[in-house]
């Protein structure tokens, strides 16, 4: 397997090597060419392997440079704002988790070098929980929680 | 398919972008209730915003982004009159994009 993977990426030419081919060409950033959507880490229905499945890791290192910006009570669960900003320099990509939701993660925004730690949207959360905010820097997984209150669950069913 | 609005605005070297995005993001646990079968997952999986050939931000979702989604996030290096462009991609393969100037 692990030589199989190492003629692929010395060919870069075979079915994973389309996106290798554009790397090499300088039409996607090392980051982007990173940015499949990862489906092991948007169905996992636990945090801990939301995680793994996106970074490979759970290691969550807690940080008061996130904060997150969302309702108390969110009375909508269909639609409940969340504004992630983070001061961590090199901030990589933000990660929006809703802990109690079936696939607890929502979203996962991957920066630029010249783009700000500030992402905001709206997400749908089945109950009350905690939302997640995980910052990738420098190698390691920065988050915080905030607890929202769900009145209406926005998961539909 | 005209899908996204959106806001482009450059302020002390910082431009936020905002956009709205028209889109049902389906999460396929919904029950049709006239056949009890399951609505199909519809969603967007990702959308990237570009200025200059250079991809600024590239997010990945799931379908807990809700209906219709609103999305901000502000990048440094923008200057007013630069275009950006907004795209995205969801499940099915269906996709659309929309070309912004920085006001």
């Amino acid at each position: 397997m692990t030589s199989m993977k190492r003629r692929i990426f010395l060919k870069g030419s075979l079915a994973t090597g389309a996106i290798g081919v554009a790397a090499s060409a300088g039409l996607l950033t090392p980051r982007a060419s990173l940015a499949a959507w990862s489906k092991d880490a948007f169905e996992a229905k636990d945090v801990n392997s939301a995680l793994s499945g996106l970074f490979g890791s759970s290691d969550l290192t807690g940080s008061d440079k996130i904060k997150i910006k969302a309702p108390d009570i969110a009375e909508n669960g269909a639609v409940v704002p969340v504004s992630v900003t983070t001061s961590i320099g090199g901030a990589e990509s933000i990660s929006i988790i809703a802990e109690k939701n079936a696939s607890p993660l929502t979203a996962n925004f991957i920066l630029g070098p010249g783009t700000e730690g500030y992402v905001s949207t709206r997400i749908k959360m089945g109950k009350t929980s905690s939302v997640i905010a995980v910052v990738k820097a420098g190698g390691k997984l920065y988050s915080t929680g905030k607890e929202v209150k769900v009145t209406i669950g926005g998961c539909g069913g | 398919m005209a899908s996204i609005k959106m806001r482009a605005k450059a302020s002390d070297g910082v431009t936020t972008i905002k956009a709205l995005i028209s889109h049902v993001m389906e999460t396929g646990t919904r029950k049709d209730k006239k056949t009890g079968k399951k609505i199909p997952a519809h969603f967007i999986q990702e959308v990237v915003c570009e200025h200059k050939g250079n991809k600024i931000m590239v997010a990945n979702w799931g379908p807990a982004i809700s209906k219709n989604p609103y999305l901000s996030f502000k990048f440094s290096g923008g200057a007013s009159g630069d275009t950006v462009k907004l795209s995205w991609v969801d499940n099915k393969g269906e996709k659309d994009s929309k070309e912004a100037t920085i006001k």
